[in-house]
């Protein structure tokens, strides 16, 4: 398993490195002027150069890139245009926001969308399995930022049981922090729960049909065990691959539903960044994201070994 | 069904986590948008200067009628020949630091202002050429030539007062961890989350400021702010969009506040800006005039704020005492827009493109433009352009005409000079006309406001004649907050004063 996963970890290097190029590159053709924007309502012509000479935008594109690289490499991915800040301390604030937003909406979608898929497949054909696609459509097919601002106006406003935006950290108040984050990433965690639902039933139809559970079923096992232990370990590989996806594509940013709630998340601050063209924060960004998301592929490469057997031997 | 099953599992969930949450003597404030750097030298936002309100207090303030008052500075005084400027400094005053507030500070951050390379401040403070310290609460500024725009430059950025121990050991980074002496100190900063300011106990005016605490956070989306608002998470807000105005005012908790701003809204045609400018809509003031004939702008303001905003013909709006009253708010008159364009030649209509922003008012406002001069036969094409592209493309003269907005300025220098004169440092369009040049830069200098008055009349006649700005209204600044909160006093800046506002539940 060791070497296996090594030979990963060397794959994903040039990966990494192609996708900084490829972003850098696609920033810098992105129309507009970052001064420009950064400059506001003052325009001074002077001081302007001054900036663009400061974050060396004068210089040729791949001697742009060399630079920051070099100091990516060291740890060092340079400052925000817009509020000097340093793009580490940036990210630093805002990893956590994202990752609680992203363990929290796959737990809402796992607890939603497993079972919703298990069921619907074991009573394929019945009431239930139609009630239950009815619900995962919906739950496609409902914009996050509608079910958001219908989820604040009737909790928050109406009943006031939770608080209708921000954040708060874990570590100065949890049951706080819990509290703002539901509402979040229940409407994230409904949108992915269909997709996990639509999965996990598939995968569940193509297995409860196989021998292997008419023969354990044959031996006399109770149905809970055929369906939960011989059935979904086998209809599971699928299914982790796909969380372990969908868990990456949160990091990345929930753009809209963090916009809603007024999250300061990854999502909110990429997508800010490029408004302002803060070429620094969109590269370091994308970078670390690039990393998350080959993380989490690795990840479930691991998991499949673990929940196969059969694999371990390769 | 889904509301249904949200309602259940939230329920459920939610239920067990409510613990009354007890807020500290805290205010919280929400902003549209988040702040740029805390440096008063270098930032260039809006919401940056509300939080500076409370923050940096400044050498003059202005009151809602815009008249000029002590705030640092407790007296000034220009000399007959307008060359010196004598300031009588507050006494007692420190820094949040514990750095004294004093002459030697004021002529540090002058000079901090004017050469720093990052600052943004140089143009406003340009015709102070030296400073003298002539006792330990008195300075002397000695100005190129008679300025009367100066004052008012302090009563904002340029006058805000930053501790010079801290900006000099903190140089450009200064906007991380901001030292002044307003009414509250800088504690933390979360990007795009928060901005906390803790009250400062040896404020000079600390009587008058009844909070602990003030919380500004960024809240973009209206309709969440105001729902933040009516589910108590935040005590007030800026920026009530218009459309939400019925929606707040049904609401007996809470309280609306406007103020017209000091700014204007409109359009900017290309006259000389590169080879673009020369197009018809740039050539003849004739299809400009045209244009503004074919525009109802009271049902504008009817139409996508549901009147709650001014409509505007000039660089001020028709409340501000620079208004010149001999040039009203004109009514429709499509017949007339029609007689311009045969006058000019077009007798059939003519194409115009005007560049937008993609967001949702500009937008709106712009469709209204368009539906209005259809009818005198001007076929407007509205291209969208995300914020970035519209600004380079309308620095570069790559438009014919582009939607522009501007905040607004106390002095009316601010809404004009760098505009309308040839060499003016936004002068996007390239407008460019002698006279206007001549009136502009005297009124600068004017020794009295009523001269002054008299150059921006006259000079408004002309700008309303060539059109190169074409102004439909201004905003209203509307507040909206809690009924608990009591003594707010709306500015035409659009800032929030906490001095004096309590909390009485």
């Amino acid at each position: 398993m060791l070497p296996f996963l090594a030979n990963r970890v060397l794959i994903a290097i040039p990966t990494i490195v192609l996708i900084s190029i490829f972003v850098f590159g696609l920033q810098k053709l992105l129309p507009g002027d970052p001064l420009l924007v950064l400059a506001g309502e003052e325009r001074d012509p002077e001081v302007l150069e001054f900036l663009r000479e400061k974050y060396r935008l004068n210089d040729p594109i791949p001697v742009q890139y060399s630079a920051w690289a070099g100091n990516a490499l060291r740890g060092d991915l340079g400052v925000s245009l817009r509020t000097n800040q340093p793009v580490t301390e940036l990210m630093a604030e805002k990893l956590p926001v994202t990752l609680q937003l992203a363990t929290m909406s796959i737990l809402f979608a796992l607890l939603i969308g497993i079972p919703a898929g298990i069921v619907s497949a074991y009573k394929k054909g019945t009431l239930t399995d139609y009630v239950a696609n009815v619900v995962a459509l919906s739950g496609l097919s409902i914009p996050n930022f509608w079910l958001g601002i219908m989820l604040i106006l009737l909790v928050s406003v109406q009943w006031q049981l939770l608080p209708a935006s921000g954040y708060v950290p874990p570590g100065e108040d949890f049951w706080q922090s819990i509290r703002t984050m539901l509402m979040p990433s229940f409407v994230l965690g409904t949108a992915l729960a269909a997709t996990l639902m639509r999965h996990t039933r598939s995968a569940m139809l193509g297995v409860l049909s196989a021998d292997y559970v008419r023969t354990a079923r044959a031996k006399g096992l109770t149905e809970r065990r055929v369906v939960l232990k011989h059935a979904l370990r086998n209809a599971l590989t699928p299914i982790v691959t796909l969380t372990a996806l969908l868990f990456g594509e949160l990091v990345a940013g929930a753009v809209l539903t963090e916009q809603i709630f007024t999250i300061p998340g990854f999502g909110k601050l990429v997508v800010d960044a490029v408004f302002n063209r803060d070429y620094a924060v969109v590269q370091g960004i994308v970078l670390v994201t690039a990393v998350g998301f080959i993380f989490m592929n690795l990840l479930a490469d691991a998991l499949y070994v673990i929940l196969n057997p059969r694999l371990r031997g390769q | 069904m889904r509301t249904g099953l949200s309602t259940a599992l939230l329920g459920a969930t939610a239920l067990s986590l409510i613990a009354g949450a007890v807020a500290a003597k805290d205010l919280r404030i929400a902003l549209q948008s988040d702040a740029d750097v805390l440096d008063p030298d270098q930032s260039r936002t809006f919401v940056g200067r509300i939080v500076y309100a409370s923050l940096c207090d400044k050498l003059v303030d202005i009151t809602p009628d815009l008249e000029i008052i002590p705030q640092l500075a407790t007296e000034w005084e220009t000399s007959s020949d307008g060359l010196t400027v004598t300031m009588k400094l507050r006494e007692g005053v420190v820094f949040h630091d514990g750095t004294p507030f004093n002459a030697e500070a004021v002529a540090a951050n002058i000079e901090r202002s004017q050469t720093l390379d990052e600052s943004r401040r140089k143009s406003e403070l340009a015709s102070i050429t030296g400073t003298e310290v002539t006792g330990e609460y008195e300075i002397v500024m000695t100005l190129a030539g008679p300025d009367a725009t100066l004052i008012a430059q302090l009563a904002d950025r340029a006058g805000m007062m930053v501790s010079p121990a801290a900006a000099a050991e903190a140089g450009a980074d200064f906007g991380l961890n901001p030292v002044c002496s307003g009414p509250f100190s800088f504690t933390e900063r979360v990007a795009q989350d928060k901005i906390v300011l803790t009250k400062f106990p040896d404020y000079w005016n600390a009587d008058a400021i009844a909070f602990d605490s003030v919380t500004f956070l960024p809240i973009p989306d209206t309709t969440v702010r105001l729902a933040n608002l009516q589910s108590g998470d935040i005590d007030m807000l800026e920026r009530l969009a218009a459309t939400d105005l019925a929606q707040a005012e049904a609401d007996a908790e809470i309280v609306v506040a406007d103020a017209v701003s000091l700014g204007y809204q409109g359009l900017t045609f290309n006259i000389d800006n590169g080879d673009r400018g020369d197009n018809p809509w740039g050539n003849d003031k004739l299809l400009r005039q045209a244009l503004s004939h074919a525009i109802d702008r009271e049902a504008l303001n009817q139409v996508v704020f549901e009147g709650a905003f001014a409509a505007g013909n000039q660089s001020f709006p028709p409340t501000s005492p620079w208004y010149n009253a001999d040039l009203p708010v004109p009514p429709r008159d499509v017949e007339r827009a029609k007689e311009l364009l045969a006058e000019a030649g077009f007798p059939d209509g003519l194409d115009l493109e005007i560049q937008v922003p993609n967001t949702t008012v500009p937008l709106q406002v712009m469709q209204v433009v368009q539906a209005m001069a259809a009818e005198a036969g001007i076929n407007i094409s509205i291209t969208s352009k995300e914020f970035a592209t519209l600004l380079a493309d309308q620095s570069a003269g790559d438009y014919t005409a582009s939607q522009i907005g501007w905040s607004g300025r106390v002095d009316p220098d601010g809404n004009n000079h760098q505009f309308a004169t040839t060499d003016g440092g936004i002068n996007d369009s390239k407008f460019s006309d002698p006279k206007v040049d001549e009136l502009l830069n005297a009124a600068r200098v004017a020794p009295t406001p009523e001269e002054r008055k008299a150059k921006y009349d006259e000079a408004m006649v002309i700008m309303l004649d060539e059109l190169p700005r074409l102004f439909l209204y201004h905003q209203k600044w509307i507040w909206a907050y809690n009924d608990s909160l009591k003594g707010y006093i709306p500015y035409p800046d659009g800032m929030i004063r906490l001095e004096g506002v309590t909390w009485e539940e």
